[in-house]
């Protein structure tokens, strides 16, 4: 217990999916290029689709439409937007016009230092949309119960998964310190950061409390979420997509109108992610955590 | 090419069993005059909100709902005629259309969204987007294994995702019918203003099955007989709509009324009587429903 891997319980999971409960495992280019980074399981149920990033999600949402809960992966988040239409515009919606679901999981990779196109993190921009559950697993833990979560419900779901999480064997459990001075609240690849950035903040006397966040949407404000911030009367959400119009404002100010207390939003910069250092416009990582966090102080 | 005669198969008409053909023009008398009623609604001013006409389209959907009538179902904006043809529910389809919760879908979709899943019929709601629907087909029909018609416009055609989702069906060999209901017109801009080639070709070129042929319902309903047998096929339909894209204004006479022309064969075939029958009948119950 406690040695897999989330990209082991990925393969897991889609192998039992697959193989006994008449599943069905689409998307591009799935069983070559290391199988989508050895998540994907060598057995029947795969369909290979073709480079077509707008039919092919309608084909993964006509197959949930007949009840095969398709697994569909999107090799690179960025290619969200071409196959986004189908997602949001049917499968989001079929539930509440003709009430007929099409529970489609939708495994959207999030990756990093790869370029304008190949690095995005999208969850956001689903987050708007009614219809849609939104995740961001990072531990085997968390991968598990976002799965019994997408077969207990009939809504399609977007799962921002991140490379940087597929090797990891460890659940990541929130951390509450007497007197903090903060609450860090951390979405997705940045969840991995948080030790370290606490670890700079406390050589400097200011403690903090770490919060984990799974769920983007539903967003359920509990007190698990809300105790931390009003005992730290501080709080920053950090997320590694774009800060405007994103996760990390949006849930900022969810938790800013559930508490009252000043919550600052920390994300990507408003430019472009280049390949090349230094424009990478990487996810906010522990120094900038930390440069937010003492500014945030200062104020 | 396009013409009300283009491809028509002689003498249909006479081998066919007159049953069907008197059946054919039932349905296309269900929606034509169920859509009489409708345009008198918005006219009176008790529907206020968009509306899609079928009328003048009518042919297409009776003559395959006779052929095909177990097929799931993706139909376009254009939709009413594919749901009365296929046995869909005049009571239900004029309670969405009032947006009440004896509706296809409650109410809350509307005119170009109709869904059935009774009856022995499945079709599926469209949402609005031209040609979303051929893909679900394609992906419905690869999960479920059922065979699946998908119609949609001239228009929709051009949309990138039609032709990759027709050529997925080629190579996962899906029982899917395309059909497309050539009108000649997205909204109000003519197919050769537009591209300067047939999706017929291109159908063909992607390996499957592909016709043109005019709206002669006699026809549409021997070509899918033959389609049928060697799915995924492509049928491009030329036709004519009777009223302005949405709405029920109209620009004058269309090019051919598929519906009088029917008649007109009907008669020569010696089913005058039973033609004047049946239309006077649909008449009534029509009245009946939008009284
Ligand atoms: C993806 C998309 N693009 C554009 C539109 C706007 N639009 C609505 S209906 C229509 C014309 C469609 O023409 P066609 O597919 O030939 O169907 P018809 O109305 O002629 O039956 C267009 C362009 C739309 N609804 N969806
Ligand atoms: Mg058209």
């Amino acid at each position: 217990m406690g040695l897999k891997t989330v990209a082991e319980t990925i393969k897991e999971v889609t192998r039992n999916h697959l193989t006994k409960n008449h599943g069905l495992l689409l998307g591009e280019s799935i069983t070559a290029v290391g199988w989508v980074n050895n998540t994907v399981p060598d057995c029947p149920g795969i369909v290979e689709l073709p480079m077509t990033d707008v039919a092919g999600a309608g084909i993964a949402v006509g197959a949930a439409l007949v009840g095969r809960r398709p697994i569909f992966v999107i090799r690179f988040q960025d290619f969200l937007i071409l196959n986004g239409s189908p997602l949001i515009f049917y499968a989001a919606k079929t539930k509440e016009l003709h009430d007929k679901s099409a529970p489609v999981f939708v495994r959207a990779i999030g990756a990093d230092g790869l370029g304008p196109v190949h690095s995005g993190i999208l969850h956001s921009i689903f987050m708007h949309f009614p219809g849609f559950r939104i995740c961001s697993p990072m531990t085997p833990g968390e991968y598990e119960e976002i799965w019994e979560n997408f077969l207990a419900n009939d809504d399609p779901m977007i799962v921002s998964e991140h490379r940087a999480s597929y090797g990891n064997t460890q659940e990541l459990n929130d951390r509450i310190v007497d007197n903090a001075d903060i609450t860090l609240y951390a979405i997705s690849s940045v969840r991995f950061e948080l030790h370290k950035a606490a670890e700079t903040l406390e050589a400097e006397g200011i403690k903090c409390n770490l919060v984990h966040l799974l769920w983007l949407k539903p967003f359920v404000v509990t007190e698990r979420l809300t105790e931390p911030l009003l005992q730290s009367k501080k709080g920053v959400v950090i997320d590694p997509g774009y800060e405007i119009a994103g996760a990390s404002q949006s849930l900022a100010y969810e938790l800013n109108q559930a508490t009252g207390c000043k919550v600052k939003a920390l994300g990507l910069y408003d430019r472009s992610k280049c390949l090349c250092p230094p424009l990478q416009n990487k996810a906010p990582d522990a120094a900038r955590i930390y440069e937010t966090v003492k500014m945030l102080l200062n104020e | 090419m396009r013409s009300s005669t283009f491809g028509i198969i002689p003498g249909l008409s006479n081998t066919i069993n007159q049953d069907i053909s008197l059946e054919i023009f039932r349905r296309m008398c269900r929606v034509r005059y169920f859509e009489k009623g409708l345009i008198e609604a918005v006219k009176n001013g008790a529907i206020t909100y968009p509306i899609y006409l079928s009328s003048g389209q009518e042919s297409i959907a009776a003559a395959m709902s006779l052929v095909i009538p177990e097929f799931m179902i993706f139909a376009q904006h254009r939709c009413h005629a594919t749901y009365l043809s296929f046995g869909g529910d005049t009571g239900r389809l004029k309670d969405e259309l009032f947006g009440l919760p004896g509706g296809t879908s409650g109410g809350r979709a509307g005119s170009n969204c109709i869904q059935c899943h009774e009856n022995n019929i499945t079709m599926y709601g469209h949402h609005g987007l031209i040609g979303e629907n051929v893909p679900l087909a394609v992906g419905a029909a690869l999960g479920s294994g059922k065979p699946a018609v998908s119609f949609f416009g001239d228009g929709a055609t051009e949309e990138d995702y039609v032709f990759a989702a027709m050529g997925f069906a080629v190579s996962q060999k899906l029982p899917v019918l395309f059909v497309c209901e050539d009108n000649n017109l997205s909204i109000l801009t003519k197919v050769d203003v537009r591209r300067s080639w047939s999706m017929t070709n291109v159908a063909q070129a992607l390996g499957m099955p592909a016709v043109d042929i005019t709206d002669d319902p006699w026809t549409i309903y021997r070509k899918v007989q033959e389609f049928k047998k060697n799915l995924p096929a492509f049928m491009n339909i030329y036709t004519c709509r009777e009223n302005w894209h949405m709405g029920t204004g109209t620009d004058g006479k269309p090019e051919w009324d598929r519906f009088s022309l029917v008649k007109d064969e009907c008669n020569k075939r010696g089913l005058a009587k039973e033609i004047c029958q049946i239309e006077k009948e649909t008449q009534d119950q029509m009245k009946e429903l939008w009284d």
